[in-house]
C-alpha cells in the first residue's frame, strides 16, 4: 500500500496552478486535503503522473457574503466552516451537516472543494449544496463557469469538472425569514459515512411548506433530489397522516444500488425513517 | 507489598511519548523490502508465472516464486497428535500450483524500498485458471464439492463427538426444549501494529537474526531453525515493542518465513511489514461457526441435557504449528460448562474452505460456547415463565461440586459462580432496571439487559502441545541477576504485547525480594538472552511466568539472607528484607543494604565462607502438572438500547464480575478485561470479514471492516472476586480472555431482551442493523 511514483508541484498562485493543469490536466491530480486522494493513491486505484498541491492558493481560502449569498472558497476546510459564526448564522443546514463529517482529524484537513470534487454519493456537503440550490465556480486557464449543484454530480466519483478545472468557490443562498433547514443521517458509528441521510430546505408559512428542496445522500450514485416527495410536500400543511404518506412515497421513489452490507430495501426503509423524523421535528 | 498494588506500567509512559520501538522503526544497513504478489482469486490454478518484467525494474533485487525457493526451506503440515485423525495438508512458503484463498502469496519481490517492491509485484504476470471456490462449510461438505487438497477425498478436516450421560432420554423426558440455530461470522483480532519482520542472515557465521512483532520468540527460533536447516543456537528472534497481538502473532506465517528465506538467499536484511489490506486478507481469522444447539429443561428450570452441533468453517489450511482445532474443541468442551448438567453431547465438523487460515484469536472458542448456552437459558426461562437469573443460579456448579470434571471434559479446581452473581446483583439493580425498561418502552424506547456467565481457560499446561508434538514451551523459567549495585535484572520467557505483564512480574520479584519496584527491570522478548519460555498467549503470563518469577525471587532472597547471616553472624531465619535493606524480623533493626551484599558478593566473594549459598544469579522454573488449564470464571451484564427504526444497537452499560485468582495488579487486570469486552462488543455488533459469492473479501479496509470505537463504547465496570488457585504459590490465574469470552453472549441476550415486545429474536452475530431489522420484520 505505497503510492506509485509521481512528480509533485506546489504552485503559489491560482494562475500558476491553472497553467500547470492546462499543461498536464489528464495526467495530473489536484491534491487539497488529501483525505480521499491519498487512500486512492496508496491502494493504487489512482496513479497520476503528477500531483498539483493547491494548499498554498490563498485565493481559494476566502469566505464572503453579499446581501443574498455566502461564497465559500474551495480550499476552506470542514473545520473552518464548522467554526465560522457566519456559516452558523446564515447556513444553519450546512453547519449542522458538517458535524457529521468524519472525525476532527479528518475535518482539519479535508476541504469543501475536495469533498465536492470527490463526489462520494454519501458525502454530506454535496447533498447540502443540492438542497440549498448552490452553485460551484469552476475555473480553468481559459474559462470561468458557474455550475448548479444539480448539474454538477454525474455519478459515483463523477462530476462536471474538466481535467483542467479547479473548483474555486461554492455559492449558497443565505437563509431567509421563515426558512428552515434540517439535516439528519444514520451512520453505523459516529463519523462514518452515512447509510442514508437527508437535507431538507424549505420556506414555512401558513399554508405549510413551500420551495421545498429535499436532497438525499447515500441512496443513489450521487446526491439526489426526491422530486415526487418534494411535490407532495409543497404547499400543504403537515400532519401525521401526511407524514406516513410522505415516508412511504420517498421509500418508493428511490432506488438505492445493490450493496451486500446494506441492501437497497434497508436504505429505502432508513430514508423513510429519516423523513418521518424530519417532518415530526417540523411539526413540534 | 507490591503484589496487588495498582502500579502503572513504565512501558506505557514510554509508548505514550512516542518512544516506542516497533519492528518498522528499525532499519538495518543494506536492508531490502519485500512485497508479495497475492492471489486475486479464492481458488485457482497457477499455469505460469513470468517475473522477467518485474526483475527488469530499477530497484528490484530479486523475485521469488515457490520453485525458486525449493531446497532453501521446508514445507510443513499442521498436525496434532491429540487429534490424530485431523487432516494436515502440506503448506509451503509460497503457493506452488494452486492458490486456496484470495490473498495467498504466490511470489515475493525484494527491492530497495517497499514502494519499488510493490511496483515490481504489479509487473509479475501470472497465468491463472480459475477453479470453483468453496466458501462455507455446508457447501464444502456437500457431496460433489470441489476438494481443496490433493491428498484428501473431501474437505472434512476433522470430525468428533463428545458424549456424557444419556442425552436422548434427557430430551425425551424434558418439560421444555429450547432450541436455536446460531451463526457466528468470521472476524479477526485487529492489532494496531500489523505483523512485521526483519530477517538478517550473516553467511560467514551462518547466523539468522530476526526482529519480529511476535508473541513467542522461542517458538519462532525453533521453527526458523528447523525449516531453514540452521542450528538452533544460530537463530535469534527478538521481539521489540509489539503493538497488540491477540493471537495473530503466535504462528508461523508463510510471508514472514519468506522474508527469512529471502534474507538467507540474498545475504541482506529483508523487511516485510503487512499493510492493512494484507492483514485483512492473510492474517489468522477467527470464529466462523454455525451452531445448532438444544437445551432440555425440567418444569422448574433444571438443565436436563444439552446438545451442541458445531459446523466449524475453518480456513484453507490449519494454522502452524498449533493447528486450528482448538476453537472447535473449546466450543465442544465448554458450552454449558458453568452448569450442573449430566447429559451432554457435542458434535463437531471442521471444514477446509477457500478463505484465509482461521485459528486462535483471543478467547478461542469461548465467546461462542458462552453465547450459545446463555441464549438457550434465556429462551428456556422465558418459555417456562421463570426468571432467567434464578435459572442460572439453580443450575450453577456450587462450592461443594468442586473439584469437578465437566461433562465436556474440562477440569475445574473451583469456580466462584454464585459469589460473582451475588456481587453483580449488588452493583446492578435488576428490578429497578425492569421498571425503567417498562417506562422507556411506553415511550417507544427499547432497552434490554443481558446476562452471561463464562468460564475462562487459561495458562495452558504442557500436556496440550507436549502431547500434540509441538515444540511450544509450557514451562516458564525466570533468571534473576543481582547487579553489583544491588539493583536487579529479571529475564523472563513471557513477552509483553501491551498487556503489561512485565510490570506484573516486576511486582512479584520486588515483593518477594523486598526491593523497591524501581530497582527491578524486566527483560523479555529475546530468544538468545531470555530463558526458554512460551511467550504470551492463552493468558499464561501471570500464572506461569509469575510463578517462575516468584520461585526465582524466593531462591535469590534465600541467598541474599544467607550471605547476610554469615556476614552478620546471625541466623538467616531471623532476617528479612525491607525496601532493599536486610532487617531483623523481630525487632526491625536495620542491618545492611542489599547493595552492600551485592557489592561483597560480586567483588569481595572471599568474605563469604565456603558452603554458603551465595549465587546472585539464579534460575528457577515452573510448569503445571497434570492439568490442561487453570480455569477462571465470571459474569457479564450488558444493558443496551435498540433503535427499532434503524436497527442500531447502543451499549449503555457493561459490568464484568471476574475471578482470576490472585491479582498481581488491579489496574492491569481491569484494562485487560475492558479491552476484552470492547473486542467482544466488536464481535457482537461490528466486526465481520465479508466475502462476495466468488470468495473475494469485501472488507479490506477500516471503512468496511468496522471496529468498535470509543464513541460507541459504554463505561465498562469491573469488579472482582479473588479465589486463588491452590496449584501454585502465587495463586494467579489468567485474565486475558474474560472480557471477550462473555461480551458476545451478554450483548446477544440484551438485544433479544430489548426486542422481546415484538416477539422477535436474533441469533446471528455481528448483529448488524439490517440483520436486526430483518429479525423485526421491518423491511
Ligand atoms: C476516515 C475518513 C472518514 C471520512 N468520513 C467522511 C464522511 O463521513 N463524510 C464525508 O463527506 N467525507 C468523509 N471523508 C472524506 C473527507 O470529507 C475528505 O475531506 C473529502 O472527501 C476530500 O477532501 P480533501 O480536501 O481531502 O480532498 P483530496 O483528497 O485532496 O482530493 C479529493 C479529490 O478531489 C480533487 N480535488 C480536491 N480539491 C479540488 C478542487 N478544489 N478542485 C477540483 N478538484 C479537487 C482531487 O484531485 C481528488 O480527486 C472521510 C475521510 C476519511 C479519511
Amino acid at each position: 500500500m505505497k503510492a506509485p511514483d509521481f512528480d509533485y508541484h506546489r504552485p503559489e498562485t491560482l494562475a500558476e496552478a491553472l497553467d500547470l493543469l492546462a499543461r498536464h490536466g489528464e495526467d495530473a491530480a489536484i491534491i487539497a486535503g488529501g483525505q480521499s486522494l491519498l487512500a486512492l493513491l496508496n491502494f493504487r486505484l489512482a496513479a497520476p503522473e503528477r500531483l498539483i498541491d493547491i494548499g498554498r492558493l490563498t485565493d481559494l481560502k476566502s469566505l464572503s457574503e453579499d446581501h443574498g449569498h455566502i461564497e465559500i472558497g474551495g480550499l476552506l476546510r470542514h473545520c473552518d466552516l464548522q467554526a465560522s459564526p457566519l456559516i452558523a448564522r446564515e447556513l444553519p443546514l450546512l453547519h449542522k451537516a458538517i458535524g457529521h463529517i468524519a472525525h476532527p482529524a479528518v475535518r482539519h484537513r479535508g476541504t469543501i472543494g475536495g469533498s465536492l470534487a470527490m463526489a462520494d454519493p454519501a458525502a454530506e456537503l454535496g447533498a447540502c449544496c443540492l438542497a440549498l440550490d448552490g452553485e460551484f465556480l469552476l475555473v480553468s486557464l481559459q474559462n470561468r463557469r458557474w455550475v448548479a449543484a444539480a448539474d454538477f454530480f454525474l455519478g459515483v466519483y463523477q462530476t462536471a469538472l474538466r481535467a483542467d478545472e479547479i473548483l474555486a468557490a461554492v455559492r449558497l443562498p443565505k437563509r431567509r425569514p421563515g426558512s428552515i433547514g434540517i439535516f439528519d443521517e444514520i451512520a453505523r458509528r459516529r463519523g462514518d459515512f452515512a447509510m442514508a441521510g437527508l437535507a431538507l430546505a424549505a420556506q414555512t408559512g401558513d399554508g405549510g411548506l413551500s420551495d421545498v428542496r429535499l436532497a438525499l445522500l447515500g441512496v443513489a450514485d450521487r446526491p439526489i433530489l426526491a422530486g415526487k416527495t418534494m411535490a407532495f410536500l409543497e404547499g400543504r400543511p403537515i400532519n401525521e397522516a401526511r407524514i406516513d404518506e410522505a415516508a412511504a412515497l420517498i421509500a418508493g421513489e428511490i432506488d438505492p444500488p445493490e450493496d451486500p452490507a446494506y441492501p437497497p430495501a434497508y436504505r429505502r426503509h432508513l430514508t423513510g425513517v429519516l423523513l418521518r423524523r424530519a417532518l415530526l421535528e417540523l411539526c413540534s | 507489598m507490591s503484589i496487588g498494588a495498582e502500579v502503572p506500567r513504565d512501558r506505557a509512559k514510554r509508548l505514550l511519548v512516542g518512544r516506542g520501538r516497533y519492528v518498522d522503526d528499525i532499519s538495518l544497513p543494506r536492508m531490502l523490502h519485500l512485497a508479495f504478489v497475492r492471489s486475486p482469486y479464492a481458488h485457482a490454478r497457477i499455469d505460469a508465472i513470468d517475473t522477467s518484467r518485474a526483475m527488469a525494474l530499477p530497484g528490484v533485487v530479486a523475485v521469488f516464486t515457490a520453485a525458486d525457493l525449493d531446497g532453501a526451506v521446508s514445507s510443513w503440515r499442521a498436525a496434532h497428535k491429540l487429534f490424530p485423525t485431523m487432516a494436515a495438508p502440506e503448506q509451503g512458503v509460497l503457493a506452488r500450483d494452486v492458490v486456496r484463498w484470495q490473498g495467498e502469496a504466490v511470489a515475493a519481490v525484494a527491492a530497495e524500498s517497499r514502494a519499488l517492491a510493490e511496483d515490481g509485484a504489479e509487473q509479475v504476470a501470472v497465468e491463472w485458471h480459475e477453479l470453483t471456490p468453496v466458501l462455507d462449510g455446508n457447501q464444502a461438505l456437500a457431496p460433489g464439492a470441489p476438494v481443496l487438497h490433493r491428498d484428501m477425498t473431501d474437505n472434512l478436516a476433522y470430525e468428533t463427538k463428545i458424549t456424557a450421560g444419556d442425552v436422548d432420554a434427557a430430551f425425551a423426558g424434558a418439560a421444555h426444549v429450547a432450541e436455536e440455530h446460531f451463526r457466528f461470522h468470521r472476524h479477526s483480532g485487529i492489532s494496531l501494529e500489523p505483523r512485521g519482520i526483519i530477517a538478517d542472515f550473516e553467511p560467514s557465521e551462518s547466523r539468522l537474526t530476526v526482529h519480529q512483532s511476535h508473541q513467542t520468540p522461542h517458538q519462532q527460533q525453533d521453527l526458523y531453525a528447523r525449516l531453514l536447516g540452521l542450528p538452533e543456537h544460530k537463530v535469534r528472534v527478538i521481539c521489540p515493542d509489539v503493538g497488540g497481538a491477540f493471537g495473530l502473532k503466535h504462528h508461523l506465517m508463510a510471508d514472514e518465513l519468506t522474508a527469512c528465506v529471502a534474507a538467507k538467499l540474498l545475504a541482506r536484511p529483508v523487511k516485510y511489514i503487512a499493510d492493512r489490506l494484507e492483514s485483512f486478507l492473510s492474517d489468522i481469522h477467527c470464529r466462523d461457526h454455525e451452531v445448532h444447539a438444544r437445551m432440555a429443561f425440567s418444569r422448574e428450570g433444571e438443565i436436563l441435557g444439552l446438545h451442541v452441533d458445531d459446523l466449524f468453517n475453518a480456513g484453507a489450511y490449519g494454522q502452524y504449528p498449533r493447528t486450528s482445532i482448538a476453537e472447535g474443541n473449546q466450543i465442544s468442551r465448554l458450552t454449558g460448562a458453568p452448569y450442573r448438567h449430566e447429559n451432554y453431547r457435542a458434535d463437531l465438523r471442521m471444514a477446509f474452505l477457500n478463505k484465509s487460515i482461521l485459528g486462535h484469536i483471543r478467547s478461542v472458542g469461548h465467546p461462542i460456547a458462552c453465547a450459545v448456552a446463555e441464549r438457550l437459558i434465556d429462551l428456556g426461562a422465558a418459555h417456562l415463565g421463570l426468571d432467567a437469573i434464578e435459572v442460572r443460579r439453580r443450575n450453577y456448579l456450587d462450592d461443594d461440586d468442586f473439584p469437578r470434571t465437566s461433562t465436556g471434559g474440562v477440569e475445574f479446581e473451583y469456580l466462584s459462580l454464585n459469589p460473582c452473581l451475588d456481587k453483580a446483583l449488588e452493583i446492578i439493580d435488576v428490578a429497578q432496571f425492569r421498571q425503567e425498561q417498562a417506562e422507556a418502552r411506553a415511550k417507544g424506547v427499547y432497552r434490554g439487559i443481558g446476562v452471561a456467565t463464562f468460564v475462562e481457560l487459561t495458562a495452558i499446561g504442557p500436556e496440550y502441545y507436549g502431547e500434540g508434538g509441538q515444540h511450544i514451551s509450557a514451562q516458564e523459567t525466570c533468571l534473576l541477576r543481582l547487579e553489583g549495585s544491588g539493583t536487579l535484572r529479571c529475564y523472563t520467557g513471557a513477552t509483553d504485547q501491551g498487556q503489561g505483564i512485565d510490570t506484573g512480574i516486576q511486582q512479584v520479584v520486588a515483593d518477594v525480594l523486598g526491593l523497591p519496584l524501581g530497582d527491578v527491570e524486566v527483560i523479555s522478548g529475546d530468544s538468545a538472552l531470555c530463558p526458554v519460555g512460551g511467550g504470551s498467549w492463552g493468558s499464561r503470563g501471570a500464572a506461569l511466568a509469575g510463578e517462575a518469577a516468584m520461585r526465582a525471587a524466593t531462591t535469590l532472597r534465600r541467598n541474599i539472607l544467607s550471605i547476610a547471616a554469615s556476614l552478620l553472624q546471625k541466623n538467616a531465619a531471623g532476617l528479612t528484607i525491607e525496601q532493599g535493606v536486610v532487617v531483623d524480623t523481630a525487632s526491625g533493626t536495620t542491618h545492611m543494604a542489599v547493595s552492600e551484599i551485592a557489592r561483597i558478593g560480586h567483588f569481595q566473594p572471599y568474605s563469604i565462607p565456603e558452603g554458603v549459598a551465595a549465587d546472585l544469579t539464579v534460575v528457577e522454573r515452573y510448569a503445571t502438572r497434570d492439568r490442561m488449564f487453570l480455569a477462571g470464571n465470571g459474569l457479564q451484564i450488558a444493558i443496551v438500547e435498540v433503535d427499532v427504526d434503524s436497527g442500531i444497537v447502543m451499549p449503555l452499560r457493561h459490568l464484568v464480575v471476574h475471578d482470576c485468582g490472585r491479582i498481581l495488579n488491579p489496574l492491569l487486570v481491569r484494562e485487560q478485561v475492558r479491552g476484552g469486552v470492547v473486542q467482544g462488543i466488536g464481535a457482537a455488533l461490528y466486526e465481520e470479514l465479508r466475502y462476495d459469492p466468488d470468495g473475494h473479501l469485501l472488507t479490506g479496509s477500516f471503512a468496511d471492516y468496522l471496529v468498535p470505537m470509543a464513541g460507541e463504547m459504554p463505561d465498562i465496570e469491573v469488579a472482582h472476586i479473588e479465589s486463588p488457585t491452590k496449584t501454585s504459590e502465587l495463586g494467579a490465574k489468567g485474565a486475558g480472555e474474560a472480557g471477550t469470552a462473555g461480551a458476545v453472549g451478554a450483548i446477544l441476550n440484551a438485544v433479544n431482551d430489548a426486542i422481546s415486545p415484538f416477539d422477535a429474536s436474533i441469533a446471528e452475530v455481528p448483529i448488524t442493523p439490517p440483520r436486526l431489522l430483518r429479525a423485526l420484520g421491518r423491511f
